[in-house]
């Protein structure tokens, strides 16, 4: 099976270690990588601002690039989910503005074969017990648009508990929105940042040392949190910790 | 300049005040994750839920497709049954009918029922401009109203306010209405209400003017529909010898048997009960019983002009249930009054841009409202696909396009103040387009990174102010992935 790994602008530029764990795992299972070089951003930022119009170079730019391989994998919820449910959508919105098909034409291909990395696990894949490794009490923040929108249901969780050594512990109010959303935490910083902290507080609550979610961006805004708040938990992607072994641990 | 490129300050301002009064968020927390809950078990015990959502969603989309014909009907079926309906093409015009009416009456004060649709149109201003007064009777609304305040939400305008703040404004506030509080009430929720109680039960005996909403309005019979808890609304639809109805024109079904459908998804959604206390329905006037006269006040204020937009017109389809403002985080941390409207939290955030226009600055503010995570549109019981609709809006602030205002397609213009973040985007959008160009900034960045600081300055500050940025990595991965591959001697 010929898989590429669209690893998100974010996680490129600022997360280098989850692509590195994804490599490792997916390889680890039998599974065998590319990431093509020319991926850059799947458009996001642009469309949920309000600047579609821009986002659709980019989506047309992913379609191109991940086209021919057979499966896409991201570790992204929200990106998955923009190309999932979102592209669709822009080739709509291009059809009623008389715009004809081309759009949803180009993007058609790549939208079911883009897969969060946990969908891919447990649907394409079809295992929970990846074999890892990693000995530290987690709790799981599960994001909005994996949740929500891809609809990811106990995947991640599932796989979580299937790892040695890890002790998972229920998160109160995972449901509820960590306050990121993209653009949203700048525009309205306060409400932002008054989600952020309520959701640490609720994660420290749990005595867990790791908090783990399926999305760097908001790990990120998290994590920033976490420091500034002076919490000792620390945000880890999960497919670190499904990376991790006896033999190569991760922190 | 930072306000420009982080956006418009109307809604993030308001917020901010609300964010950090500790009195106001334990209130709305408690509120709002109280009901949250319930309504989740309430919806729970319906194995047809998800159809009935379907079905509440598809009549909706039915009726607004053919709303031109079920208006038609309606107005007959009302007319028929001896009502008189009466057409608002906005706010201004509404008021003046209601106010001649009630001057025809002779009377100078009306009873209200609590209706989203007047206050929508500040009826009650307008009146009082009149030299009419208007009582409303509800109990949030009377905190409300008493107070001298806003509401803050769909269902429980008062919302924002606790046991102790009521019985401070009930003890202070009801002599300069009507029948004062008792001496020594305290903040037990019983004495409130038979304090309300019995202030409003000389209003009610009183009174020979109402005025009301409708939560809907089936067009086959003319018959309107009022869904309530506390029997206020019973009193004033029935008591009175003249009633005057104001109805927004997206609220008609078009037969009873649709109906049934909401009077299941309504309460279970808003209140979490199974069935609501009081369901009035009412068709025209009916001799020895009622109100000698019905109007009705058919009003449109911008509802047409939201119906010609293919992505907004779902927020029609709305029935004022309220789940989404309890579920809504951002809701729940701003408060009600920073939406500045009658209609807060994620519903408000869509439907006032859209009734009013994108021309002020809290309007084009409220599409930013949102993380746009979701749970809106998760427990809306006829479907809006709440973030759907605020991209769309935000779409229309920041690129200007085509819109419907007062029945004219006009184009709107970009909205001023986003010159930075649209260069930016612009920018973004280039660099994306070349993977070089980002591969570029990223090595810069890594080399850069022992001098990066952890917070920012100016409009950074949006970020940092809160939270640490994360540290810049050695290298980026694609340069990882170079490597190692070409170590491994395979292909780029
Ligand atoms: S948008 Fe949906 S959830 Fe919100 S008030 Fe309207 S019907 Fe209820």
């Amino acid at each position: 099976m010929r898989v590429a790994l669209f690893l998100t602008c974010v996680n490129d530029t600022l997360y280098p270690d989850t692509g590195r764990a994804v490599v490792k795992l997916l390889t680890r299972l039998g599974v065998e990588v590319d990431f093509p070089m020319a991926q850059t951003c799947c458009g996001q930022a642009h469309y949920n601002t309000g600047y579609r119009h821009e986002a659709e170079p980019l989506a047309r730019h992913f379609a191109e690039v991940f086209g021919d391989y057979e499966a896409i994998v991201t570790p992204s919820g929200s990106c998955g989910a923009m190309v999932r449910e979102l592209y669709p959508r822009m080739g709509e919105r291009a059809r009623a503005e008389g715009r004809g098909d081309t759009l949803a034409a180009t993007l058609a291909p790549v939208v079911p074969k883009t897969y969060e990395l946990t969908e891919f696990l447990v649907d394409v894949l079809g295992v929970t017990d990846v074999g890892a490794y990693y000995p530290h009490t987690v709790t799981y923040h599960p994001t909005c648009h994996g949740l929500r929108g891809l609809g990811l249901g106990e995947r991640p969780t599932r796989l979580l508990r299937a790892v040695k050594g890890l002790e998972l512990v229920e998160l109160p109010g995972a449901e509820e929105c960590c306050g990121f959303g993209g653009t949203f935490a700048l525009k309205n910083a306060d409400v932002s940042a008054a989600m952020g902290a309520d959701k640490v507080r609720n994660a420290e609550s749990t005595g867990a040392e790791v908090l783990c979610a399926a999305d760097n961006s908001c790990l990120m805004h998290l994590g920033g949190t976490m420091t500034r708040l002076r919490t000792g938990m620390r945000p880890v992607h999960i497919a670190e910790i499904l990376a991790s072994t006896k033999e190569e641990p991760a922190v | 300049m930072s306000g420009t490129f982080v956006g418009m300050p109307a809604f993030p301002k308001a917020a901010h005040e609300a964010v950090h009064d500790r009195t106001l968020r334990g209130n709305l927390r408690h509120a709002t994750h109280t009901i949250r809950g319930k309504r989740a078990k309430a919806v729970a015990e319906l194995a047809d839920w998800a159809e009935l959502r379907e079905a509440g969603k598809r009549i909706k989309d039915h009726t607004l497709r053919h709303l031109d014909r079920y208006l038609v009907q309606l107005e007959e079926s009302v007319t028929a049954a001896g009502g008189t309906v009466h057409w608002a093409a906005d706010a201004d015009e509404a008021n003046r009918i209601v106010a001649d009416l009630v001057k025809e009456t002779g009377e100078s004060e009306v009873v209200k029922v609590k209706s989203m649709a007047t206050q929508e149109i500040g009826l009650n201003e307008a009146l009082e401009a009149e030299g009419i007064r208007a009582y409303e009777t509800d109990l949030a609304e009377l905190i409300v109203q008493l107070g001298k305040d806003r509401p803050s939400h769909i269902l429980v305008p008062a919302i924002h306010r606790n046991r102790g703040e009521i019985r401070e404004i009930f003890a202070r506030e009801m002599s300069e209405w009507g029948r004062p509080a008792p001496d020594g009430l305290t903040d037990t929720p019983a004495e409130l209400a038979e304090a309300a109680r019995l202030h409003l039960r000389e209003k009610f005996l009183r009174a020979k003017v109402g005025v009301s909403g409708a939560n809907f309005m089936v067009a086959e019979t003319g018959t309107l529909v009022v869904v309530e808890s506390e029997g206020n609304g019973r009193m004033c639809l029935t008591l009175p010898e003249t009633l005057i109805s104001v109805v927004g024109i997206e609220k008609i079904v078009p037969t009873w048997q649709d109906l049934e459908v909401f009077l299941q998804t309504l309460p279970r959604s808003s209140t979490a009960e199974r069935m609501n206390p009081y369901t009035s329905t009412w068709t025209g006037t009916t001799d020895e019983d009622g109100p000698r006269h019905f109007h009705l006040v058919l009003l449109d204020n911008g509802r047409t002009d939201t119906l010609a937009d293919e992505v907004g017109r779902q927020a029609l389809r709305c029935i004022r249930c309220s789940a989404c403002l309890n579920v809504c985080p951002v809701y729940e941390r701003a408060g009600g009054h920073a939406y500045g409207s009658v209609y807060p939290g994620p519903i408000g955030a869509i439907l006032s841009p859209q009734l009013r226009g994108t021309a002020s600055e809290i309007d084009a503010s409220l599409p930013y409202a949102s993380s746009l995570c979701g749970a809106c549109y998760e427990v809306c019981p006829v479907a809006i696909d709440i973030p759907e609709v605020l991209v769309h809006l935000r779409e229309r602030v920041v690129e200007g396009g085509p819109v419907t205002r007062a029945g004219n397609k006009v184009v709107l213009q970009p909205a001023k103040g986003h010159a930075a973040e649209r260069a930016a985007m612009r920018a973004a959008r280039w660099a994306f387009s070349r993977p070089g160009v980002l591969r570029t900034g990223q090595r810069l960045a890594s080399r850069t990174r022992r001098i990066h600081p952890r917070t920012l300055p100016g409009p950074g500050r949006a970020w940092s102010g809160t939270r640490d940025l994360p540290p810049v990595p050695a290298e980026p991965f694609r340069d990882w992935w170079q490597r190692t591959q070409n170590a491994k001697g395979g292909a780029e």
